[in-house]
């Protein structure tokens, strides 16, 4: 399976001092998923994917891009950073002109024109709210046609409404052409359902990768008696009078006579790791970086 | 054609969902031989779910045999679910049988629960 982005080792240093927002991070991300880059604000998402479209370098280790560097692979990449960088003084009619004459051979005109369907065309970027300036930027971004879209917390601005549609025109370039997609996000909600791969990012490393499926599969949530957890990995356990609630990756069968056992929710399982951060990461086999120089996780 | 609605919060997994809407269809006559399914693409569209949730729940109809992916082409019914169309006899007699039950004092939670409980004995081992 190949990658759509790899990185060994990868850290990244803002200044001298103070803690480095990403440390030592291995990772890979296989073609054609999308993928939820998730972690509390300041976690390191916003330096990983512009690590990632080649915007900064890093300060130690690799990342890689569709099997290149991501100088080479530009013109295959979309990124939509946090703050949408666009003209204001342009229109939206010149904005998309300016996406085509910067992507000759690349551009798909009905899908960009689609998306800023509901905008006046002759309005200027400066004018936009912060929701229609999101359009304007994932119009720019998928007119691109790429092979990787990187997306910064995209849906940040968007009303419901809006989120569902941008979402399903997301989805369905997916489903149409095998774009691996990247998005960050603080709120699950946003993208659960859409998401079919992890990243948990806190404190500059990676906590949790892996398919979505995989990676629930791993954890089990018990309440029971208190006792005993061995062989499990406990990942966050809470005491309340005899009661015990743990998440728990199990490590062989859970008793089920002990234990009431069930599998946590997405939710459940983010919420567990980032209250511990002392828990071990779990990378699951399809996200752990491939061998060729491997740096551990 | 059918139009799948998706519920978050329902705790069914959203491909499981599609699944049984996909059946509730077939039983109720809504798809039938020959039909084709939406595509992936047209499905996460409307429903912004991710595509191979859509590919998962079209492989367990497959693997149930009710509908067969032709290369190119999409997705087709090849089957139908149930034989109780909505004006069969059955349908008479079971309409009977509850205007009795009702007739003698049972209430609505009383006769679903008197069904459920025969249902259970009939099927019982049946995985369907």
């Amino acid at each position: 399976m190949t990658s759509a982005l790899e990185a060994h080792g990868l850290t990244k240093r803002y200044g001298r001092r103070g803690s480095p927002a990403l440390a030592d991070c291995a990772f890979r991300v296989p073609a054609g998923r999308v993928c939820a880059l998730v972690g509390p604000n300041g976690a390191g998402k916003s330096t990983l994917l512009t690590l990632a479209a080649g915007l900064t370098r890093p300060t130690a280790g690799t990342v890689r891009v569709l099997g290149t560097d991501p100088a080479t692979a530009r013109d295959r990449i979309a990124h939509v950073a946090q703050d949408k960088p666009l003209y204001p003084q342009l229109t939206v009619a010149d904005t998309l002109r300016m996406g085509a004459e910067l992507n000759p051979g690349r551009w798909d005109a009905a899908t960009a024109d689609r998306i800023v369907a509901p905008l006046d065309r002759g309005a200027r970027v400066r004018a936009l709210s912060g929701g229609q300036r999101t359009r304007v930027a994932l119009a720019l971004a998928l007119g691109k046609r790429p092979e990787l879209l990187l997306l910064d917390e995209p849906m940040a601005d968007l009303d419901p409404l809006a989120r569902h549609q941008l979402m399903g025109t997301l989805m369905a370039d997916a489903a149409e052409r095998g774009t691996t997609i990247v998005m960050s996000s603080h709120v699950l909600g946003e993208l659960e359902g859409a998401c079919d791969h992890l990243l948990l990012v806190a404190g500059g490393r990676v906590r949790l990768g892996g398919d979505i499926d995989d990676v629930l599969a791993a954890h089990t949530l018990l309440t029971g008696p208190v006792g005993d957890l061995a062989p499990h990995t406990v990942v966050e356990s809470r005491v309340t009078g005899r009661q015990l609630t743990a998440l728990v990756r199990h490590d062989g069968p859970v008793d089920p006579t002990a234990w009431h056992a069930r599998t946590p929710t997405l939710e459940d399982l983010l919420l567990a790791h980032l209250r511990s951060p002392e828990a071990p990461p779990l990378l699951t086999p399809s996200t752990s970086p491939g061998t060729d120089g491997t740096v551990a996780a | 054609m059918v139009e799948y609605r998706i519920d978050r919060r329902s705790g069914v997994a959203t491909y499981l969902q599609i699944v049984q809407q996909t059946k509730q269809a077939l039983r109720l006559g809504l798809l039938e031989p020959g039909d084709r399914l939406p595509t992936a693409r047209e499905v996460v569209e409307a429903t912004a779910i991710n595509p191979n949730t859509v590919l998962k729940a079209y492989r367990e109809l497959e693997r149930e045999g009710l509908v067969e992916a032709r290369r190119g082409l999409g997705t087709f019914v090849r089957r139908t679910l149930g034989s109780a169309p909505a004006d069969s006899p059955l349908r008479g007699e079971l309409a009977d049988w509850a205007a009795r039950a009702r007739a003698a004092g049972l209430e609505r939670d009383d006769v679903t629960a008197l069904l459920a409980s025969v249902l259970d004995q009939l099927y019982e081992g049946d995985d369907t």
